[in-house]
């Protein structure tokens, strides 16, 4: 997920991580779960399993927000995501740099 | 991010005698699953998967009590998710779904009773069971998955077969029209129609949560990619490939409209909930229309008597 603005509260929201756990032995590669990631978090990874498939791997980090789509869409039940523990907005997952507003320089400046 | 990859030793000979499944437990949903009959059979990018965990996700969600629920199919591809789930479950003979699962309702109303099968199981030789079923109302969550093939007996055309597909019967092309499953379920009395494909598989599972509590025939058809017989003749490519196509072609259609939800070969879909109506069921009928009428009849009966 991308904002378009740093949101002026962003140090005070947690944002939700998923962690990925992936049954690598069940896969069978239809790539559903890496296709309608709507964080392409996942991508094929270059071993084979036991069945012959290529599982997916979380490629991005930290960058699941555990909407379980893809928990839900693998047919195998061969990938699920728990809750992991809340991360900030890092500046990265911000399109555009908009300099402080006056409020929150001052906040910065000098504290509460 | 540490990448969780979860490996399971191979099973032991003794283990294997004993019908264990290798790492079973090893996903939070293997509890619903019965050990020892998973991994499943389904192809690479066959939709069934996806369709059986909708299901279970549905019943989590539901709170239905997974004791009172229980799950009947007919014999195909589809039909083998019954046998999958740790549930009660029956697995009848071709077509026999709905019969069977009419009776179970009827001898113990309190049941969640739930039909998962595929289009030729319940359209083609069940084709009569269901229209019936549907027409008395009763109480029933019935899930087609529709593939538009016979997937189990390698790929026959049968009555939801588009015009044009090649099957291994149909070698030039269908020539016959097909059934529009959501139109019929609807004109033959369901209180509660819908269709999604497994790409919906939200919508999907929301739509099992809502015939299951809904009092009455419920019908929801699942459109499921399947590779193997039915896309591989037809050019339709992968799994992935179709699941494209969905996301695609599929839109919200507000009402049912026959031709508008009638589907052709990679063809538009319209997707969406259809009908949803409060209706007497079949056992309300019943009750009003012959179990107090005679109950009535006999005491009048008994009065005169005296
Ligand atoms: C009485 C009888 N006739 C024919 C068959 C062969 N048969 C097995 S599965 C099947 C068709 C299943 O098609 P469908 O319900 O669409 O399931 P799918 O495999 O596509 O999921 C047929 C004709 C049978 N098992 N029993
Ligand atoms: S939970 Fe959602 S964001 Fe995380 S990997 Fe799965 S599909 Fe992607
Ligand atoms: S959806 Fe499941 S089976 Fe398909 S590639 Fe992903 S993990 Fe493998
Ligand atoms: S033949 Fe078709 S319906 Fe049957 S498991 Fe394979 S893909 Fe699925
Ligand atoms: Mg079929």
């Amino acid at each position: 997920m991308s904002f378009w603005r740093m949101p002026l509260d962003a140090e005070e929201q947690g944002v939700t991580v998923g962690e990925v756990h992936i049954i690598a032995y069940r896969c069978k590669g239809c790539r559903y779960c890496i296709e309608f990631c709507p964080n392409n978090v996942l991508a094929e990874s270059e071993e084979f399993n036991e069945k012959g498939y290529h599982p997916p791997y979380a490629a991005k980090d930290g960058k699941c927000v555990n909407c379980n789509f893809c928990e839900t869409i693998c047919p195998e039940f061969a990938i699920f995501v728990t809750e992991g523990k809340p991360g900030n907005l890092q500046p990265a997952d911000v399109l555009h740099d908009v300099k402080p507003g006056r409020r929150l320089q001052r906040k910065r400046r000098y504290g509460e | 991010m540490k990448n969780i990859f979860i490996d399971a030793p191979p099973l032991t000979p003794d283990q294997a005698k004993l019908g264990r499944s290798k790492g079973y437990g090893d996903h939070p949903l293997d509890k619903y699953l019965k050990e020892g009959r998973i991994p499943h059979i389904w192809c690479s990018g066959c939709g069934i998967g996806i369709v059986l965990t909708a299901f279970i996700k549905a019943l989590e969600k539901s709170g239905a009590d997974p004791d009172k629920t229980v799950v009947v199919s007919g014999i195909g591809c589809s039909a083998r998710s019954a046998g999958y789930l740790n549930l009660d479950t029956y697995h009848t003979t071709h077509g026999r779904a709905i019969p069977f699962a009419t009776g179970v309702k009827l001898a113990n109303p309190e049941l969640n009773v739930v039909v998962i099968s595929g289009d030729g199981d319940l359209f083609a030789i069940g084709g009569n069971h269901i229209i019936h079923a549907a027409r008395r109302n009763i109480d029933l969550s019935i899930i087609c998955v529709n593939n538009f093939t016979y997937g189990m007996t390698g790929g026959q055309g049968g009555p939801t077969t588009p015009v044009g597909a090649i099957s291994t019967t149909t070698p030039y092309g269908a020539s016959e029209y097909p059934f529009n499953l959501v139109y019929m379920a609807a004109a033959a009395g369901a209180s509660y129609v819908a269709r999604w494909t497994v790409l919906h598989t939200r919508e999907l599972r929301d739509a099992m949560i809502d015939s299951m509590s809904k009092p009455g025939f419920s019908f929801i058809e699942a459109i499921s990619p399947c590779p193997t017989a039915h896309a591989r003749r037809n050019k339709l490519g992968s799994g992935l490939d179709i699941m494209r196509y969905y996301k695609e072609k599929s839109y919200l259609a507000d009402e049912l409209d026959r031709d508008e939800t009638a589907l052709g070969l990679a063809d538009k879909i319209a997707i969406g909930k259809f009908v949803d109506v409060e209706k007497p069921t079949y056992l309300d009928m019943y009750n009003s229309h012959v179990a107090d009428r005679a109950a009535q009849a006999a005491k009048k009966k008994k009065k005169k008597k005296k």
